[in-house]
């Protein structure tokens, strides 16, 4: 069996790390808003401000990281190969066809995925980090002079969160998509990509 | 209370050889705690000869007080405790307890001799009272600390100067004051002397505020955080600091939003000093995670709203409505009624008609200025309009000087006039052919209320609805007790009828909601949809 090393240690752990918050961020937000309740209004607001640092300093280290590896450049938009990949998850998934791209060091992403990832971090997370510390600091802004609407701050706050959680319900379904269910799981666990030699070999090429 | 057993037993007389022998005894045992032997004050009363004599009348012994205390009579006059008459420099309404109608006992001018069991004066029967006469000041009202001291309704503001039956016809006998004895002991006022008044405002105990009654005479920490009487032990005085006999603290201009920081002592601060905000400043919160959060709200909501969870919390009920137009319903032969409900409180009394009561009740919430408009004697009303506002509330969410206040709204049906369309102040207590207590007929009643008023009045009676708001600012409950954020912050809240802000939990965008669980609720249906055929497939 081939494998081929995708996700360095930093990268898992930056993953699960943001993926234990944002969740954590999901519940307890959609609290605040006053979908549901859960821990309460207070605690909530405690884990969502704990949580909304914690997410700050991860994003500031995981961007530093990109930049300095070069990493970046994965999420790059292209339209290369596109339109089968779509095809592919249109169709050839349910015919049991191989999946169209393929996974390098280089690329680690299809191009939807790229550009899905890139979404989230170019629009997404800027959505909810600038409008999050909008809401958090709204008040010392107030007495600088600066009133700011705090329904409309909270707004957008939401439409953020809503295409978090949009967002987070395709990406869960679509990591089962691997050749096997679990293999983009075990990935992103361990690092390594494995499956069968023949799919690999042909990716390689 | 601290233990201050000293202090108690000077106030007793150290003469007194059994005391002294007490003295001696556990002198040693408190010898650690030097200040218990101290006495608040520099003078004993009891030593001065001028008060070791016997007085026939109140006014008899003021003149005594005067001799010393030369200004405190024009001090006391200059007062509204003494005027019952404030010209609200605001809106140039004249207001002042002889001015103001409510929708408790409705108005004074032609019940005083009972009204004026509250007043710091003696003799203030009717429109003839001096109000120049020093003698006339009442001290012992405010100074008593025997307890012992009680102006009764219908005394014009005397005490009691001889034993009396009260109510004549029961059997139940008021002792005589003895002025001498209270004169001795006279000393600062204290929650008992406010109380005296305070407390029982609208004709009974915790009727009217329903943050203040008996209970605060002697409250624990739970019922009043700083009143607490085995701990911080504050007096009314504490927070309405009193100089030369002007309380601060009034409820016709009161402080709707502090802005100040907290008062310091050699720096002149002419604001309020019973606000929270006096002492407390405007970051009041210091400590626990919530405490930055919590001080965010100081601009919007006032302190009273999460700190005073409940009105009435001391187990004495409030009245919380009080409908005039059942009054007068007699028995077959001609006697006036009582109805009690399960606990023995009155709802039903022929004289004033049905009530409601309550205990722990929950606040109402408004925005609130400190800017209180009254409906007064003279001014238009209109059964049309529904409610009549005895008084109304200024405020709102953008005027920058307003902040979210907890209210007892007292609601009411009362006597007017439906062909002046004014309220009317009915003549109600009195041994006489008009009182509305003793005569059941209204017309008669208000005929002599309102030439006592000076006001017209068409001789037609009827009736309508009325309410008074009270911001609620006393029974401080301990920070544990306070609010939690659930309260507000969630739909069907305290705040849900609040206008003008955005309460993170009880508003949202009802739009975006729709969209957003839309676009949620179908990518999971498209993630399942498709799952669902790899499934079926089986090849994937
Ligand atoms: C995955 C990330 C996040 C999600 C899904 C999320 C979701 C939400 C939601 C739904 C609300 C309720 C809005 C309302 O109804 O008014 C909320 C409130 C709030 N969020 Fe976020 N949020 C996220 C990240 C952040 C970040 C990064 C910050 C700060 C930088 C932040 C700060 C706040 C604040 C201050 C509130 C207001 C309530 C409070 O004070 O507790 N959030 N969030």
């Amino acid at each position: 069996m081939e494998r081929i090393y995708i996700f360095t240690r930093f990268e898992r752990f930056w993953h699960w790390t943001q993926a234990l918050l944002v969740i954590s961020m999901m519940i307890t937000g959609f609290e605040i808003h006053g979908s549901y309740s859960l821990f309460g209004f207070a605690k909530a607001h405690q884990i969502h401000t704990i949580a909304a640092w914690a997410l700050i300093i991860l994003w500031v280290f995981a961007i530093f990281w990109h930049f300095i590896t070069g990493e970046w450049r994965q999420y790059l938009p292209t339209m290369k190969d596109a339109d089968k990949v779509i095809r592919h998850y249109a169709w050839g998934i349910f015919l049991g066809e191989e999946h169209p791209f393929v996974v390098t060091r280089a690329r680690k992403h299809n191009p939807l995925q790229a550009q899905a990832y890139l979404a989230v971090k170019l629009l997404i997370n800027p959505i909810l980090w600038i409008s999050g510390l909008l809401y958090l600091y709204y008040n010392e802004l107030a007495a600088l002079g600066q009133h700011l609407d705090l329904a409309t701050i909270a707004l957008i706050h939401t439409i953020g969160a809503f295409m978090m959680l949009a967002f987070f319900v395709a990406h869960v379904y679509l990591i089962t998509t691997g050749h096997t269910v679990t293999a983009h799981l075990k990935a992103m666990i361990t690092g390594w990509e494995d499956g069968e030699g023949a799919h690999l070999a042909k990716r390689d090429q | 209370m601290k233990f201050r057993p000293f202090g108690r037993l000077a106030q007793f007389g150290l003469g007194n050889a059994s005391l002294l022998a007490a003295l001696l005894i556990f002198g040693t045992a408190f010898a650690s705690e030097p200040s218990s032997f101290k006495m608040d004050s520099t003078a004993d009363h009891s030593k001065f000869k001028e008060l070791q004599q016997s007085f026939s009348s109140g006014p008899e012994l003021t003149k005594v007080c005067l001799g010393c205390h030369t200004e405190a009579a024009k001090q006391v006059h200059r007062t509204k405790h003494w005027t019952w008459d404030f010209l609200n420099p605001e809106n140039q309404q004249r207001l002042g307890k002889k001015n103001v109608i409510n929708n408790f006992c409705i108005s004074v001018p032609s019940n005083l001799a009972f009204c004026s069991s509250c007043h710091v004066g003696y003799g203030w029967k009717d429109a003839s009272f001096d109000f120049k006469s020093e003698e006339n000041v009442d001290c012992l009202a405010c100074h008593d600390t025997t307890g012992s001291y009680r102006k009764l309704p219908g005394l014009a503001g005397h005490p009691p100067y001889k034993d009396m039956e009260v109510p004549p016809g029961s059997g139940k006998i008021v002792k005589a004051v003895d002025l001498t004895k209270v004169a001795q002991k006279v000393g600062k006022s204290s929650r008992d002397t406010c109380g005296a008044c305070h407390f029982f405002g609208g004709g009974g105990d915790g009727v009217k505020h329903g943050d203040m009654d008996s209970s605060l005479a002697s409250p624990d920490r739970d019922l009043d955080v700083h009143m607490d009487a085995t701990g911080l032990d504050f007096t009314c005085g504490t927070c309405h600091k009193t100089s030369s006999h002007e309380v601060p603290g009034s409820r016709y201009t009161p402080v709707g939003k502090d802005q100040g920081g907290a008062h310091m002592r050699g720096k002149e601060d002419k604001s309020n000093p019973a606000t929270c905000q006096a002492c407390h400043g405007q970051a009041p919160h210091k400590d626990g995670g919530l405490a930055v959060k919590l001080n965010h709200h100081t601009d919007k909501v006032a302190c009273q709203t999460c700190h005073i969870p409940e009105i009435a919390r001391g187990g004495v009920a409030t009245k919380m409505t009080w409908d005039w137009s059942t009054a007068g319903k007699l028995t077959a032969d001609g006697k006036p009624i009582i109805k009690k409900d399960e606990k023995g409180r009155v709802i039903y009394d022929s004289k004033k008609g049905d009530f409601t009561l309550g205990e722990h009740v929950r606040p109402e919430y408004a925005w609130f200025n400190g800017k209180v408009t009254y409906t007064l004697l003279g001014d238009k009303i209109d059964k049309n309009e529904g409610v009549t506002h005895i008084n109304k509330m200024g405020g709102s969410a953008s005027d920058g000087q307003s902040l979210i206040w907890p209210m007892k709204v007292f609601r009411g049906v009362q006597p007017y006039d439906p062909e002046n369309k004014t309220l009317v102040t009915p003549h109600t207590a009195g041994n006489d052919d008009t009182a509305y207590w003793k005569n059941f007929g209204w017309e008669k009643a208000i005929d002599a209320g309102m030439k006592a008023s000076g006001a017209p009045f068409s001789g037609k009676v009827d009736f309508i609805k009325t309410d008074m708001s009270w911001p609620i600012t006393h029974m401080v409950a301990p920070k544990e007790k306070a609010l939690g954020c659930h309260e507000c912050h969630a739909k069907a809240g305290r705040l849900d009828a609040i206008e003008g802000v955005y309460i993170p939990g009880r508003d949202a965008n009802s739009l975006v909601n729709t969209l957003g669980w839309l676009a949620v609720g179908g990518t999971l249906a498209g993630v399942l949809l498709h799952g669902l055929i790899r499934i079926l497939r089986r090849k994937h």
